[in-house]
């Protein structure tokens, strides 16, 4: 294990500080997770969604994990409130969301990552539970989603190779 | 440059705070006013000279740095001076010790045994051993990190060189039975050579090389709270190693480069220090930790106690997993209130890594990602604790509150 140097800068330490949109919405259209306890990090997005327009009326968070994914999960509920599904499904990218953010650490850009993977994946559940998935939408999942599955496969992997608990038992 | 403004807007945030405590003693430590005066002579007033070279600074250098050889050997228990070495710190008397200890056994042996608990700088430097040719078996521990001490006898053959166990581990506080671990080793492969890393025994539980009859051992100042750059590798008289980097070679025949004497001095000055009132010393910091742990039990729930309790536990250590929180931001909300510790997890390039020694534990991720390191010093107060227990349960409240129930099963 090595350590690496994490100079946040203020937006994501105001986000830190401060996030905005935090906590679960009870009459939310949809909630996705992304992530796991065993990576590190988790997100869930609680989404308001018009069921008319297609419009975010609303978006919350709740988050496990580092200053950088409260921050960019806050960040993401910001960016995308007011928008469409398919706005948000073209325009909001790891990368936006990095740069809108003002930067992340090298070791953090999987933060942005998992957020919008989690957003993906609220969109893409919505239009699955409607059963009526728009042409717009690929089939296969995109980077994002595929990166926040591969995480959730690798803490899975990593924590089968763990001792079985009787084996550790005090002397 | 982006990176430096931002670390800048950072310290600002720390602007107001009312009173900081240092609890990260594990990663470095805060050098008292003490030691720092008694370091400063040797800059620029006295001994500032090589002490291998025949003028009055030399002199004077050779005398200074005999005269610390002299002390540090007494408080680690050798019998004579040629059984200490002085190194740039605890990483480069470890890897000095082990690979030292291979090259030169390399016709007899290739196996190296150590715990699967040990510090980085053993462990890294055994797995870096296997290019060499070198096998490593790690011996597991239990719950609280003892060594399973039927295993360490399964483990050591005929082809074992080397046993490396810590005898203090630096995460959990455990006290190994390092007597025995000898023993065991020594009755089954006599040619063996046994080394403990000390760093964390050094000033705090008793440890003498005599009585454990350890051939190499290794201390470090910084985690007495002397200087960084500077810790000290023992060699029992009779093993031979030879040096693992080449240059000019002065009083140090395993670490060449000119000797630097005002650290070497601080090191013996916080030593001294350390040792004067040993007793007072670790009751103060077991009390101190007593009470920090015990406060932040009874003020929050869900957390976890790493590593064993009581007497079998090295007096300053304190480390818990706090559930539903992540350590990391854990230690940034807690900086922002101006109390100093670390977390047993770090990030790399997708996953957060787990302590190894927290997993070895039977840790399960979440709790080792949750989990944070605090140790406490003769230098702390009771104000101090008071002040951390006072903060630390609204930090810890408020990250829980943003996980709210993500991740809860």
């Amino acid at each position: 294990m090595s350590r690496i140097p994490l100079p946040y800068n203020s937006k994501v330490m105001d986000l830190f500080r401060n996030p905005k949109n935090l906590g679960k919405i009870e009459d939310a259209t949809v909630i996705a997770v992304a992530g796991n306890p065993a990576c590190g990090d988790m997100i869930t997005f609680y989404l308001k969604i018009n069921e008319q327009t297609l419009v975010i009326e609303k978006a919350q968070f709740e988050s496990y994990g580092c200053a950088a994914n409260i921050a960019t999960s806050s960040i993401v509920t910001e960016m995308i409130k007011g928008l469409t599904l398919k706005e948000v499904w073209t325009d909001i990218t790891w990368e936006k969301v990095t740069q809108e953010i003002g930067g992340l650490p090298g070791v953090k850009i999987h933060c942005g990552v998992l957020a919008v993977g989690a957003l993906k994946r609220a969109i893409r559940k919505y239009f699955n539970d409607h059963g009526n998935a728009p042409a717009w939408m690929p089939k296969e999942n995109t980077f994002e989603e595929k990166q926040a599955l591969e995480e959730e496969e690798l803490a899975e992997t990593m924590s089968k190779r763990l001792k079985p608990e009787e084996e550790k038992s005090p002397p | 440059m982006l990176m430096v403004e931002n670390v800048k807007e950072l310290l600002k945030l720390h602007e107001g705070i009312t009173r900081q405590v240092y609890l990260d003693n594990e990663n470095s430590s805060i050098v008292p006013k003490e030691v720092v005066d008694a370091m400063l002579p040797y800059f620029n007033m006295v001994a500032y000279g090589n002490p291998t070279l025949t003028h009055k600074p030399g002199w004077e250098a050779f005398e200074v740095i005999m005269s610390c050889f002299q002390k540090i050997s007494q408080f680690m228990g050798a019998k004579v001076l040629e059984e200490i070495s002085f190194t740039p710190g605890e990483s480069e008397a470890n890897n000095l010790a082990i690979m030292s200890s291979c090259f030169a056994q390399r016709e007899r042996g290739k196996k190296i045994v150590i715990s699967e608990i040990e510090p980085i700088n053993v462990l890294h430097v055994a797995e870096m051993m296997q290019k060499f040719g070198f096998t490593v078996t790690k011996v597991p521990v239990n719950s609280e990190g003892f060594l399973n001490m039927e295993k360490l006898h399964e483990a050591i053959d005929k082809d074992t060189i080397l046993v490396s166990i810590a005898a203090v581990n630096n995460e959990l506080g455990t006290i190994q039975n390092i007597k025995e671990a000898v023993q065991i080793a020594k009755d089954k492969n006599p040619q063996l050579l046994f080394h403990t890393d000390a760093t964390d025994a050094y000033g705090r539980v008793p440890f003498n090389v005599e009585d454990l009859y350890v051939d190499l051992a290794t201390v470090s100042s910084y985690k007495i709270q002397g200087p960084r750059g500077i810790g000290a590798l023992y060699l029992r008289e009779g093993v031979n190693l030879d040096r693992i980097i080449e240059g000019q070679v002065g009083t140090q025949k395993l670490w060449p480069g000119v000797e630097n004497t005002p650290l070497i001095v601080g090191f013996t000055k916080a030593s001294e220090l350390a040792f004067e009132d040993f007793k007072g010393n670790t009751e103060k910091m077991g009390r101190l930790r007593d009470k920090l742990v015990d406060g932040l039990f009874s003020e929050l729930p869900d957390l976890r106690f790493n590593g064993p309790r009581g007497e079998k536990r090295s007096p300053d250590n304190a480390n818990i997993s706090f559930l539903r929180a992540e350590g990391e931001a854990l230690t940034i909300e807690l900086s922002l209130k101006g109390v100093y510790l670390s977390s047993g997890s770090a990030c790399s390039r997708r996953l957060l890594q787990p302590s190894h020694v927290l997993v070895a534990i039977g840790r399960r991720f979440e709790e080792a990602h949750g989990s944070v390191l605090m140790k406490t010093t003769r230098y702390l107060t009771e104000e101090d604790i008071a002040y951390v227990l006072e903060v630390f349960p609204e930090a810890v409240n408020r990250i829980r509150r943003i996980v709210g129930s993500t991740g809860v099963a």
